[in-house]
């Protein structure tokens, strides 16, 4: 057996994101006998409480509590890492922003391979991970193995390891905050700018017509808007449609963006990344009109249309008013 | 300021249909569209801007091969100064490590004060980066979605962080940064703009030049190996509506009513 494995958590205001059990659940699929070790990192009350809960998932919880974690900053967590854990050390993160921040560069400082975004393990063969991830915005996988002989940093994507439910490890806290060592780094986090606030919010909408890149102009935005107000929806978008200053930010549905839970879902020429389904919850009924039949977006929606929706949405907006 | 900014050759997935080829070896290649790393524009576009305001110099930089200079081409067309291809045998089949160790090399030979990547490119990784960053012990953030130039030492970057907030952060130069799509608006470059670079010397540096070993990059000093490509089997995907575009409408507005989508 290759090194110990160990699930980086990540919490906010005292609650472990549904990763920290994610991860639990990627790390019996390396090892099903040998469970993973949570590395918790912050200050004060909420670093106690997310420890605690953690408990009853994990058999071994390593806390640190430093001054310098009250917000995680990947450089000084980087450096915290290095110092505490063992060679050949199995490191899972979220692949997640912060998870992005971090585990590459860990991997080289703990010269260790490193694999992003897994979406699932197949198994080992000797040392080596059989990983599987997607390329190419989903469109394709691929099997790829990942050599643990000197340990790895592993990034997880979030949803895709079905956590373990209902778990009574009875597990015991470690104070490891004296073992971190010089924390000084050369990136100084400075605040959080909170989203801006829009005029429209679509979080609140039960029926959001949403258009990605296949709406292909500024001009035809007013497609969209045209059939939103005639099913007394709201629209929003997909990522690429606020990067090119089309619609506002507010609009946006993602992890980058809003995470909406309407009861219908029209995704209007959008493809459908992982980083965009995230932010939909609440299993709504999902209609996707995509020309490209290969658009991730066929995996999760209830419905599918193949058009390209500059001439389905005229055609529907011509139909709905015809029948009003 | 003098910046390296660091670019990839890819199939244009807005272009093109991404399929697996018969035996799973790789992505159908015949007729595709290749263009630069969509995140890797606004990270040119970035590093242009910053030049223009405090002075100094952009060189755009790519590991690939000889196809790859076009895309070289097409970033000093937008504006950098200089351009550098890596290119040997010996760096086919790197992994993400492999790319950032030629890489480190490279920028071993200049005098940058800054180095920019995309978030990611085609594999989705997002690892070269920071991987370049740990390697020459220089600071890192990824995600970069404002920037801010303060004096000669320092600058200020925010970075996407989830629910749309922004994380601010003050990082010292020399560093490394990633740079998030939506940071600026890429400038559009013409047919003329090419033409103006197309004879314009762009250097070639090999292992050799680098002084890397041949085992450090390549398939040899890879820790990660793809395998093969497929296309998953998926649960029950989708219900596709069939028949004339009017048929399908007519049974989307059946659906929407049931569902409560329209009312």
């Amino acid at each position: 057996m290759a090194g110990q494995v160990f699930a980086y958590i990540v919490h906010r205001n005292g609650v472990a994101e549904d990763t920290a059990l994610e991860l639990l659940a990627a790390a019996a699929k390396i090892y099903p006998d040998a469970p993973a070790t949570a590395i918790v990192t912050g200050v004060g009350d909420d670093l106690e409480s997310v420890c605690n809960a953690l408990t009853s998932a994990y058999p071994e919880i390593w806390k640190i509590n430093h001054d310098a974690m009250a917000y995680p900053n990947a450089e000084i967590i980087c450096k915290a890492l290095v110092n505490i854990l063992p060679a050949g050390a199995i490191v899972l993160l979220p692949h997640d922003t912060f998870g992005m921040d971090l585990g590459p560069g860990l991997s080289i400082r703990l010269d260790s391979a490193y694999t992003a975004d897994a979406v699932d393990f197949t198994g080992l063969e000797g040392s080596v991970l059989k990983v599987i991830r997607q390329e190419y915005s989903g469109m394709v996988s691929t099997h790829s193995r990942c050599d643990l002989a000197n340990g790895a940093v592993v990034t997880c994507r979030p949803g895709s390891f079905p956590p373990v439910e209902n778990t009574q490890a009875g597990g015991s806290v470690v104070d490891k905050s004296a073992d971190v060592g010089d924390l000084t780094v050369r990136r100084r986090y400075l605040q959080v700018v909170e989203a801006e606030k829009g005029d429209v919010d679509i979080t609140k909408s039960d029926v959001l017509v949403s258009v990605g890149r296949g709406i292909e102009d500024q001009d035809n935005i007013e497609l969209a808007e045209e059939l939103a107000k005639l099913m007394g929806a709201v629209v929003s978008c997909s990522r690429p449609i606020v990067d090119a200053k089309w619609l506002e930010k507010p609009r946006q549905v993602g992890t980058s963006g809003q995470t909406v839970k309407p009861k219908v879902y029209l995704a209007l020429g959008i493809s459908g990344s992982f980083q965009h389904l995230g932010g939909i919850k609440g299993s709504p009924f999902i209609v996707a009109v995509n020309k490209n039949p290969k658009a991730p977006i066929f995996q999760v929606a209830d419905v599918g249309i193949i058009e390209d929706i500059l001439d389905f949405i005229p055609e529907l907006t011509e139909k709905i008013k015809e029948s009003k | 300021m003098e910046i390296l900014v660091c670019v990839k050759r890819v199939p244009d997935t807005a272009e093109n249909e991404i399929e697996v080829n018969k035996d799973g070896s790789d992505i159908e290649r015949d007729d595709l569209v290749y263009s630069v790393n969509e995140w890797d524009n606004y990270a040119v576009e970035e590093a242009i801007q910053i030049r223009d305001k405090v002075g100094g110099s952009v060189t755009v930089i790519t590991v690939g091969d000889d196809e790859s200079e076009e895309v070289l081409r097409r970033e000093m067309a937008m504006g950098a100064d200089n351009g550098i291809l890596l290119s040997d045998a010996a760096f086919e089949n790197s992994d993400g490590r492999g790319i950032a160790t030629i890489l480190k090399a490279a920028v071993a030979k200049g005098q940058y004060d800054l180095v920019l990547t995309g978030a990611q490119a085609d594999d989705g990784a997002g690892q070269v980066g920071g991987m370049l960053a740990a390697m020459l012990d220089w600071p890192y953030a990824s995600l970069v979605n404002s920037l801010e130039v303060e004096g000669g030492e320092k600058i200020k970057v925010g970075r996407e962080i989830e629910g749309g907030n922004q994380e601010i952060n003050e990082i010292d130069l020399p560093c490394v940064l990633s740079i998030q799509t939506g940071i600026n608006e890429p400038r559009y470059v013409g047919i003329r703009g090419i033409r103006k670079v197309a004879s314009v010397d762009i250097p070639v540096h090999g292992a050799a030049d680098l002084g890397l070993a041949a085992e450090a990059t390549g398939s040899g000093g890879a820790r990660v190996k793809r395998v093969d490509y497929f296309v998953p089997e998926l649960g029950e995907g989708a219900e596709i509506l069939e028949g004339s575009m009017e048929e399908k409408i007519d049974k989307l507005m059946e659906l929407l009513k049931s569902k409560g989508g329209l009312k």
